[in-house]
């Protein structure tokens, strides 16, 4: 059987794998897709929607074929599927399929994700000559140029005249997920620790901010580290006893205890109002300056003598978040250079025998993981404090794998890479409204694939930041 | 607490126990098998349970009006249906990543469960379903003065249905040549394909069966609680999850076990303690079971080598 099966022309070969996958593909279709549940006064009926399993089977049909040849040449499928994302969106066919009722979006995004996954992986000569030949012009790694570029931009952006108070606010959502993933970075790309419940921290820090102004009237900049400091100490908690299971356990754990945090801020009536969250939480002032028309000390826009503008408020708000991702990102680049940084690192890639060294790896761990918490506990009291209202809906496990999503896809370690991400996954969805629907099933997908292809992210390569002998030009251009 | 009462919640408790248990033995099957967690799981469950509320509709639809016989239609569609889905995502998500860093898998599986529910949102709607009760039927059995214990029909096929699959599961793992081929590879997977065993099929086996244990649950989840969502697989994922690890993940009884103690500690944790905070204790045996015995009740301690 299995010498038969070798002696099929290859064509043959690769039609017949075709076909069967797209035999499994029509088995998992029919259940699920090529029926509907429908509600109605006679209880529950079904809605028949067979031909859609023919188009899934179809699709998986020339998907598998075409994998088929491009693992001949990889670089067909980049091609392919950019042809294809073009023609999708010139030739009309979005129309045709808007009326077929199919979200032209669900085929326009994977299309369009292949294609600039396929270049960049299958690029990559044509990346090392780039780089090469930028070393000769510019002295400086072209990453970190790029960061700073970014950097300057953000800053500059809201004196921009397209700079319109939506996009603020979109980029300040964005940012704060940029701020969050930095900081699960450190947990997860340094210090290689699984933490599936980060957005517990979060919650924590939303709370602790929220409760401590409500009760005892002290202010945004007082509760900031404050925040920190709560959610550095639940981190230490949490950790100190399950810090010394394997990887995966601690991933349920800290599952569990996002969990657990969502179901006690839920029922805790007496102290976080349950579901109906805490509100009227107290906005941020600049030195005392508040950004209200008018309050009882003075107002940034009296002190300024300028014109009060609901719009100060939203441009305050982005620069206070700017500022908070930035540190968070500065902080891990200059750890990474410190001994604790250091020591996550080494942990990270071979726990036994950092063990054989003397080190222990549960202190190390515990810092990794008090540090990163501490930061989801600021990026928390930011988002109280611009939100105005907190519930327990804002911090679903949802949002620890969007976070997650965001460091994996960035490539853990990589700092510009969470910013791509974040931009893409948080970004993207807020933009085409349309998209929402199938936001998290790209999302779950985009993770597996990613996984496959390229396990270590889209624009990390994993090395240690500390090599023995390194290059001179390397060790100079590392140097943010 | 009296002993109706006591009574009463053992049988919920047992029956609670039944799904857990029957959940918990895909997840410790793949851990002893290839050391990873099925994060994915819990999903396979729900889609089981979508199934078989499906299954049970077309039934009606068709016109078939025997309850027995149509659980026993539901109950094979069901487990064939959920085991195609269990075999994908092992062929899909993790057999190419197979070698690579532990993290790498178990990313793949959480987007696997991600792509799972969400595929079953935008198919079904992310409207809970609910289903007319189709078995009835219930007998009280006086415990002591003034004190009565209601066992449903139902209760009493899950239990007797579960432990029929669990007995035949035992008897292939112990008896057949496919059960000692699954014990060999988890011992020492090349030493196993060494000796003739194919592994692939062997771990691909190993995922059918959990799905279609798993599907098993989710019929019994369709019938007992008539309401189901595409987030079913997520809290009872872990559950399940902990009861494996309470028994002692990588073991078959430790997984019956644990579900049961699951099962029973959910049961009786309304009658002492606040009902909104079941979740929490839950997640908190799984945190003390993980801190004071991380190979669990049954489970053998592991080893780590370089």
């Amino acid at each position: 059987m299995a010498a038969a099966a070798r002696q099929l022309p290859p064509t043959v070969a690769m039609l017949r794998d075709a076909a069967l996958a797209a035999v499994v593909a029509a088995l998992l279709a029919v259940p699920l897709l090529g029926v509907r549940l429908v509600d109605n006064a006679a209880g529950l009926t079904l809605d028949n929607r067979l031909p859609l399993v023919l188009y899934a089977a179809a699709a998986v049909f020339v998907g598998r074929l075409l994998l088929q040849l491009t693992a001949v040449r990889p670089i067909v499928l980049g091609i392919m599927s950019a042809a294809a994302a073009v023609l999708l969106l010139s030739l009309r066919i979005v129309d045709s399929l808007y009326n077929l009722g199919i979200n032209p979006f669900i085929i326009w995004v994977p299309l369009s994700a292949t294609t600039i996954l396929a270049i960049a992986i299958f690029s990559a000569g044509i990346r090392r000559r780039v780089t090469h030949w930028f070393r000769k012009v510019l002295p400086i790694n072209p990453l970190i140029l790029l960061g700073w570029m970014l950097v300057v931009a953000a800053l500059l952006l809201p004196w921009m005249p397209f700079a319109e108070r939506s996009l603020i606010d979109k980029l300040t959502l964005i940012l704060i997920y940029v701020m969050l993933g930095w900081g699960l970075n450190i947990v997860v790309g340094l210090a290689g620790l699984l933490d599936l419940g980060y957005v517990a921290f979060y919650a924590i820090g939303a709370y602790a901010y929220a409760l401590f102004s409500m009760h005892f009237g002290l202010s945004f900049w007082i509760c900031l580290p404050l925040a920190g400091l709560m959610a550095a100490l639940f981190g230490i908690a949490l950790g100190f006893p399950v810090l010394r299971l394997r990887g995966d356990y601690l991933a349920i754990v800290t599952l569990g205890f996002g969990e657990i945090i969502r179901v006690v801020l839920l029922n805790w009536q007496a102290v976080t109002n349950g579901p109906n969250g805490i509100t009227g939480i107290e906005r941020p002032t600049l030195f005392g300056l508040s950004f209200s028309r008018s309050a009882d000390g003075p107002t940034f826009a009296d002190f300024f003598g300028i014109e009060y503008s609901p719009v100060q408020r939203v441009y305050f708000l982005y620069y206070l978040i700017l500022a908070l991702a930035l540190l968070t990102t500065a902080f891990a680049q200059r750890i990474r250079r410190l001994p604790t940084g250091r020591a996550w690192e080494a942990l990270r890639e071979d726990e036994i025998a950092c063990r054989s060294l003397g080190m222990n790896p549960v202190t190390v761990k515990l810092s990794a993981f008090a540090i990163g918490a501490s930061f989801a506990g600021l990026a928390g009291s930011f988002f109280a404090t611009r939100q105005g209202f907190i519930s327990p809906e804002s911090f679903s496990f949802i949002e620890s794998a969007t976070i997650l999503a965001i460091v994996v896809l960035g490539g853990m370690g990589s700092q510009i890479g969470i910013v791509l991400a974040a931009v893409l996954l948080v970004g993207l969805p807020e933009w085409f409204r349309d998209l929402s629907e199938y936001r998290m099933l790209v999302f779950g997908g985009a993770m597996v694939v990613i996984m496959l292809w390229r396990p270590q992210g889209l624009l990390s390569r994993r090395e240690p930041t500390i090599l023995l002998d390194p290059k001179p030009a390397s060790a100079e251009a590392t140097v943010p | 607490m009296t002993i109706d009462i006591f009574l009463q919640q053992l049988v919920n408790g047992l029956t609670l126990g039944a799904f857990y248990g029957l959940i918990a033995l895909g997840y410790t099957m793949v851990y002893g098998i290839i050391g990873m967690i099925n994060f994915a799981h819990g999903d396979v469950y729900m889609i089981g349970a979508f199934v078989a509320l499906i299954g049970f509709v077309v039934l009606s639809t068709v016109g078939i009006v025997s309850v027995p016989l149509a659980i026993l239609v539901v109950l094979i569609m069901a487990m064939f249906f959920t085991a195609c889905y269990g075999w994908a995502v092992e062929r899909i998500a993790y057999r190419p990543l197979r070698g690579s860093p532990r993290l790498a898998p178990l990313i793949s599986a959480i987007g696997m469960s991600i792509v799972l529910q969400n595929y079953v949102q935008i198919a079904q709607g992310a409207r809970t379903k609910s289903i007319q009760p189709i078995v009835h039927g219930q007998y009280s059995f006086e415990v002591g003065p003034g004190a009565h214990v209601t066992v449903s029909l139902l209760q009493i096929v899950i239990i007797v249905l579960t432990v029929v699959l669990m007995a035949g599961f035992t008897w292939v793992i112990r008896s057949t040549s496919l059960g000692r081929a699954q014990r060999a590879t988890e011992q020492d997977a090349t030493m196993a394909a060494l000796l003739g065993v194919n592994v692939n099929r062997t771990i691909s086996i190993t995922f059918v069966i959990g799905a279609s244990l798993a599907a098993v649950a989710g019929m019994m989840a369709t019938l007992y609680y008539g309401v189901i969502d595409f987030y079913i697989g997520f809290i009872a994922g872990i559950k399940a999850f902990t009861a494996a690890v309470l028994g002692g993940i990588g073991s078959l009884p430790g997984a019956m076990l644990g579900g049961l103690i699951i099962g029973l500690i959910e049961s009786f944790w309304p009658v002492f303690f606040d009902l909104a905070y079941r979740d929490v204790a839950v997640f908190g045996v799984l945190i003390l079971v993980l801190i004071f015995r991380p190979t669990g009740l049954l489970g053998r301690p592991e080893i780590e080598k370089v």
